[in-house]
């Protein structure tokens, strides 16, 4: 019986050791959404001999995945840099990644690059530095995601619209509007999809900001709360017609083929993965637009390579290497010159790379805050944290 | 040397005692409790709304969001089903298979059939999961494909195909311990329950459930909470269906602490099975 109680007595004296611990450990104050000062790099030096990097899978591929597939060696033999990559599979763990400390760049949609850039994670990137920059498409630069008071954050490094697709054997007639995945009658209900995390809300919000004027959506992800409710009530609708949210693009892959599912959101890179195996399945923008994601590459603000991190970054929006990584993953590419050097010389045409009015309708990723992304000043809008709360409670309900 | 310190510690049995604890007592406190320790106090924990970064300050939020939303509730009484409905189904499989293994089975036979209880377990837990999925497909899988014809249709993704693949997989667990109880259960017994008069239902009934009720109760300990902590399972063939651990698994890169919120469920879930489970004496005969 003593020994117990001495046991006892150990696990909660070492309980209270930790809570006082982690209390010490950081003071950090809530809510601080002032611009953390962080010095942007002023010129290049010698490399560092390697550089460890955050990425999408398939954004680093050093041929391991497919030998044709290797834009990494080229830039290791050139500039001496060991590349180390750790692979995010979503941007909120990539966010996590990042606040360690341990890597120097990061591929960032743009639900993850205002977290970083207001977090202080990541520094200001000095375009001089980045040769390439020049020849990247100008409606890519400076935008919302990347850039704060014109100040470049990151690189931009391709973009994609989330698309619309359906099995053209079984739907019929083919969809044109995003209505028809939030149709309470549909006749395709069980077989329907949608893209399993919080941003999904901007899609829904998209919808009404098309259809329903009188709640005034201006920017899918700038929603005070009665617009925020509106787009959540839409998608407790659409809930009981999805078979399965989709988050692992494989999976999504194997359910299209299957037909499991037959209609749903999606990306380019998966119609034609489907295409590829036969499948009888076509993705459209339809006529509301689309939610799409344009990734920045990014350097942490406690890079221990930094030289290597900018030399890097210019590799990897360089023509041959981004022509390369927009092919293998299926996006557009953001260098103007990389659209000579694609192996399929349709490609940019098909993913649309140049055109830039076919993106004046795509809303990009973007990390929603409490101060109003479009400019409203009289109210306050529902910051992501929100978005996280009310998807979890979405799913789980 | 070696003589000088082992003279050393011989004279010094407190020394000794210590050394030898050390290891296992650093690995109970720091690694096994600390990690608890360190849950608990997250769970009072917040974020920044924006940045996602912890914010160490003390308030209830997280415990507030969690029991005023019907949606946690909803999933918490989901996996509790879930997991009861994977510990009865196992158990239903499992009584009489280790019965035959034990009872009937010839000697030699009996080592190939826990050999071949235990080869599910070498394969990984991905494939057999992923199999499922092929087999439960609505209209295309295998299930639809062999006995569509005779008008049975696969249940497709959700709630069923969860409790069928979670029973598939922990049914070795419940297996083996009973047929570890079964095999000390003497024969003789269940000869003179027969001998005086008693049927077969009546001897399983009165004799062997009650004794090997202990292993009963161990192999459920494996498949209940298994089963709670599962989230790889409802991803693949739960269709759009959660359970707890899909809730922590959503939310412990973007809001850490209310993560840490939910996962304390499962281990007050736990703690209440196990005295539950202490209070019926079975641990003690284990």
């Amino acid at each position: 019986m003593r020994k117990k109680r001495l046991f006892s007595q150990i696990a909660v004296a070492s309980a209270i050791a930790l809570v006082l611990a982690s209390c010490s450990s950081s003071d950090k104050k809530a809510s601080e959404t002032t611009l953390p000062k962080v010095e942007m790099m002023k010129s290049l030096g010698a490399g560092e001999g390697q550089v460890n990097i955050v990425a999408w899978a398939g954004y680093v591929e050093n041929g391991s995945n497919d030998p044709k597939v290797d834009w990494v060696t080229g830039f290791e033999k050139e500039t001496g840099c060991k590349v180390n990559v750790k692979v995010g599979s979503t941007s909120d763990e990539m966010v996590a990644l990042m606040k360690t400390g341990e890597y120097d760049v990061v591929s960032a949609s743009g639900d993850a690059s205002l977290r970083l850039i207001y977090g202080g994670d990541v520094a200001p990137v000095n375009t001089a530095l980045v040769p390439n920059y020049a020849d990247i498409f100008a409606d890519l630069k400076n935008q919302q995601w990347n850039s704060v008071d014109g100040v470049a954050y990151g690189i931009p490094h391709g973009r994609g619209a989330n698309l619309l697709a359906y099995r053209t054997d079984i739907v019929n007639p083919a969809p044109t509007s995003w209505g028809a995945v939030f149709d309470a009658n549909s006749p395709y209900k069980g077989r329907i999809t949608a893209y399993d995390s919080p941003i999904y809300i901007a899609d829904a919000a998209l919808y009404l900001m098309k259809t329903q004027p009188d709640l005034g959506i201006k920017y899918p992800y700038a929603l005070d709360q009665k617009q925020f409710d509106a787009a959540v009530a839409l998608l407790k609708v659409q809930k009981p017609l999805i078979g399965e949210y989709w988050g692992d693009y494989l999976k999504h892959v194997a359910s299209l083929k299957s037909g499991g599912t037959v209609l749903g959101t999606t990306w380019q890179v998966n119609i034609n993965l489907a295409q590829s195996e036969g499948v009888k399945v076509e993705g459209i923008k339809p006529v509301e637009g689309s939610t799409g994601w344009s990734d920045t590459w990014m350097i942490s603000s406690k890079a221990k390579n930094p030289n290597c991190a900018y030399k890097w970054m210019n590799s990897i929006v360089s023509p041959e290497s981004n022509a390369a990584v927009a092919e293998w993953f299926g996006e557009a590419p953001s260098n103007a010159k990389a659209c000579d050097l694609t192996s399929d010389k349709n490609f940019c045409t098909t993913y649309h790379a140049a055109e830039a009015t076919y993106w004046n309708d795509v809303y990009y990723w973007n990390t929603a805050t409490e101060a109003c992304l479009d400019g409203r000043k009289d109210v306050k809008c529902v910051p992501y944290s929100e978005w996280v709360k009310a998807w979890s409670s979405l799913r789980n309900a | 040397m070696k003589s000088s310190v082992a003279r050393w510690m011989y004279k010094r049995p407190k020394f000794r005692l210590v050394a030898l604890l050390a290891a296992p007592t650093l690995w109970l406190v720091v690694a096994y409790l600390g990690a608890l320790g360190a849950l608990l106090v997250t769970a009072f924990f917040t974020i920044d709304s924006f940045t996602g970064d912890v914010v160490a300050q003390f308030n209830l939020g997280n415990f507030q969001d969690m029991l005023t939303d019907p949606a946690y509730r909803n999933v918490v009484l989901r996996t509790l089903g879930i997991a009861l409905s994977v510990t009865l189904i196992c158990a239903t499989f499992a009584i009489p298979m280790a019965f035959f293994m034990a009872k009937i089975a010839k000697p030699r036979n009996q080592k190939i059939l826990v050999a071949l209880v235990l080869t599910p377990l070498w394969a990984s837990y991905l494939v057999k999961i992923y199999a499922w999925r092929s087999m439960l497909e609505p209209r295309t899988g295998v299930i639809d494909w062999v006995l569509g014809p005779i008008g049975i249709r696969s249940p497709g993704f959700g709630g069923p195909a969860i409790v069928i693949g979670l029973s598939y997989l922990w049914l070795p667990y419940m297996i083996l311990p009973i047929y570890a109880g079964l095999e000390r259960l003497p024969n003789s017994l269940l000869d003179a329950s027969g001998d005086l008069g008693a049927g077969n239902f009546y001897t399983f009934r009165r004799v062997i459930l009650p004794l090997i009720f202990p292993s009963l109760v161990a192999g459920s300990m494996f498949t209940f909470s298994l089963s709670l902590g599962d989230y790889i399972t409802a991803q693949i063939i739960g269709g759009k269906l959660q359970m707890l651990g899909n809730v922590v698994y959503q939310n412990f890169s973007i809001n850490l602490p209310f993560a840490a919120t939910i996962a304390t469920i499962p281990v007050a879930i736990m703690a209440i099975y196990l005295w539950l489970v202490r209070r019926t004496g079975a641990l003690a005969s284990l």
